[in-house]
């Protein structure tokens, strides 16, 4: 729901409620005005009859209602006391509609030739359920009729004076991190959009900044990190050349070259880790994932003939993907070292390419992972000293980064899929 | 053979000079922009280590300033920085291979014999040690006369071995440059130890002068008998 159609929601329901007041306000009002004009009728029909009663006294007989709408009957001194000028409404039968209907009734006294007499005088009515139907029905086209010419107006006007949000919007849409682009403020005289311009202009200028700088911090921590490695390492090399170290030393020189080598592994993928999810792999190329796959099943086959794993690659379909190679080729290749490295032996990798995702099935001597923590960083599924922790988070951050979706699941092998097109 | 080593860092480029020392070539090393521009104006070099980020300038420019002369085929780029622009940029500008830190010291006396090799015997593309002959082109192996059947990865570990011939070669190294980037975090590289046995197994039955010896705890080493 835009938020044009979203304003008309809450102001539907809110002239639901004002057109409800309005109309019982209204109502009331109108009936109250009704009352007072008939009763002020009633009043003047009164001092008419009153007076034709002193001209023509046969008029004191009439004490049925007739066509004069009127009656009179003779009382006592007591009851006339009690009589005072009421108006009321009653129901009267009606020839014409020939139901009861209401009316309205004065009944008062007068006094003539030494008598007292009760005057009660009638006057048709409006009748209320016929007046609420008709206010009804008129309120529920007013209402209709309202909402219609808003949803006009809205679309026609409001989308013209909102048409700078929506540009800014689309621009911020498009906005990617690390791509070589700037924000153009849109042009407009409304203060707000105006101000918007400006914020999101300072908010971008300000991303881009800290991005590059973060940018910069990541190349330059990796430099200063890998020079000392290098020189340690080197060294190392040097010294177990010189030949003159017993093999217990020799042993130690090789644990802490390859402890180095393993600071050197988890500095490369914490980088790269850093920059996949600072989407700094920002070009990308149609890749075709059989390729990959089939170069990578070659790549690690001496790997797998050691630990006694058959690869095997079905090729049920042709699968490209636009991403970056280097990315498409980590991705694959850190899910199928996983699958190797743990598997039983001997023990089996399949690899199934399908028109939108690929699957690699290994037999395992590990029960079901838990598919919530193992694509966390540092999570550890086994104590191989050589593994960094990072391999499937790098997996999770290419995922992620290109939108594609990644399932596992445990059947009596471990299944991931990773799905490349929605 | 004359090597400039390009490197801020005074202790990684010690470290480069004294093995390079060991393969007796003639090192001279420069810490920042001004003294290498002096010294690749002036002298002329069989292949020159470069580092890109350094005190007064960049690598960069200096293999632009070398790309004029027509001297930037022999450069190495050795740097930190493991990206792609870099990279692109170095290799356009003419240079010979680009070396990521920290390497391993026998990865990169291979990468420097390569560009000698290259650079001194233009076409000739032989190197012969004892009794075989390699043909790096051609990817064969000769013994005495007798074709040596070698697999693909068979022949990168003994030319591998042979370009640091008498060199401790560290076995992470060699599974870095025979299996590639991706073999990294895998294991602890026992898997190489298999192609080693029969290739050592097919040294010995065609007698060849050379052996490859294990180095305990740390890798191997070529040596001539």
């Amino acid at each position: 729901m835009n938020l044009l159609n979203h304003t008309l929601k809450y102001l539907s329901i809110a002239l639901l409620g004002i057109l409800s007041v309005w109309a019982v306000l209204f109502y009331i009002n109108m009936l109250d005005e009704v009352y007072d004009s008939l009763d002020d009728g009633l009043d003047n029909y009164k001092m008419l009859i009153v007076d034709k009663v002193r001209e023509d006294p046969a008029t004191l007989s009439r004490n049925t209602f007739g066509e004069g709408n009127y009656e009179i009957f003779e009382i006592s001194e007591q009851e006339a006391r009690k009589v005072r000028d009421v108006y009321q409404d009653t129901l009267m039968y009606m020839q014409n509609e020939k139901d009861l209907e209401p009316v309205r009734m004065l009944s008062t006294a007068f006094f003539q030739n030494g008598k007292h007499y009760e005057l009660k005088i009638i006057s048709s009515m409006v009748e209320e359920d016929d007046l609420i139907e008709d206010l009804f029905f008129a309120l529920i086209w007013l209402y209709v009729a309202l909402l219609a010419s808003i949803l006009l107006v809205n679309n026609l006007l409001l989308q013209k004076v909102w048409k700078p949000f929506y540009d800014i919007l689309e621009q911020l849409k498009r906005f990617r991190l690390g791509k070589e682009q700037s924000f153009e403020p849109v042009e407009t005289n409304v203060k707000e959009f105006r101000v918007l311009n400006e914020t999101v202009g300072t908010l971008v200028n300000h991303a881009v900044d800290i991005y590059s700088s973060q940018k910069q911090f990541i190349e330059n921590a990796s430099h200063e990190l890998q020079t000392p490695i290098a020189i340690s390492m080197n060294k190392l090399e040097l010294l177990a050349e010189r030949n003159n170290l017993p093999e217990s030393d020799m042993e130690t020189v090789g644990q802490v070259i390859q402890t180095l080598e393993r600071l050197t592994r988890l500095n490369k993928s914490l980088l790269l880790l850093s920059k996949i999810e600072n989407r700094q792999f920002s070009d990308a190329e149609n890749v075709s994932i059989n390729l990959i796959v089939k170069d990578l099943a070659e790549e690690f086959a001496d790997f797998a003939e050691f630990k006694d794993v058959t690869i095997s690659v079905d090729e049920k379909a042709d699968l490209h993907v636009l991403m970056n190679k280097d990315l498409a080729a980590i991705l694959i290749s850190n899910l199928l070292k996983n699958a190797i490295v743990h598997n039983t032996s001997p023990g089996k990798v399949d690899i199934e390419i399908n028109p939108n995702s690929f699957k690699i099935t290994n037999s395992s001597k590990a029960a079901a992972l838990d598919p919530e923590k193992m694509f966390h960083r540092f999570h550890k599924g086994s104590n191989d000293k050589n593994n960094t922790g990072l391999g499937l988070a790098i997996v999770k951050a290419i995922v992620g980064f290109y939108g594609f979706e990644i399932r596992y699941w445990f059947d009596k092998e471990h299944v991931i899929e990773v799905f490349l097109m929605a | 053979m004359k090597i400039l080593i390009i490197e801020d860092e005074k202790e990684l480029s010690d470290v480069i000079r004294q093995s390079l020392e060991m393969e007796a070539f003639l090192v001279e090393t420069a810490g920042d922009y001004r003294s290498a521009l002096d010294k690749i104006i002036s002298f002329d070099y069989d292949c020159i280590l470069l580092d890109i980020m350094l005190p007064g300038g960049s690598g960069l420019s200096l293999l632009q300033e070398l790309k004029s002369t027509g001297k930037s085929d022999n450069v190495i780029i050795i740097s930190a920085k493991d990206s792609l622009d870099d990279k692109l940029a170095g290799l356009n500008l003419g240079a010979d291979d680009y070396l990521t830190k920290p390497f391993h010291i026998a990865e990169l006396t291979a990468r420097v014999k390569s560009v000698l090799r290259r650079k001194s015997f233009q076409g000739k593309h032989l190197i012969e040690i004892a009794n075989l002959t390699l043909d790096h082109e051609e990817r064969t192996v000769v013994v005495d006369g007798n074709l040596l059947a070698l697999n693909r990865k068979e022949f990168d570990i003994l030319m591998y071995m042979i370009l640091n011939k008498n060199r401790l070669v560290n076995k992470t190294s060699l599974a870095e440059h025979v299996w590639g980037d991706y073999m990294d975090d895998s294991d602890d590289y026992e898997f190489i130890y298999s192609q080693i046995k029969n290739l050592r197994k097919k040294l010995k039955e065609n007698r060849a002068g050379i052996e490859i010896q294990a180095v305990y705890g740390i890798g191997y080493k070529l040596a001539q008998l």
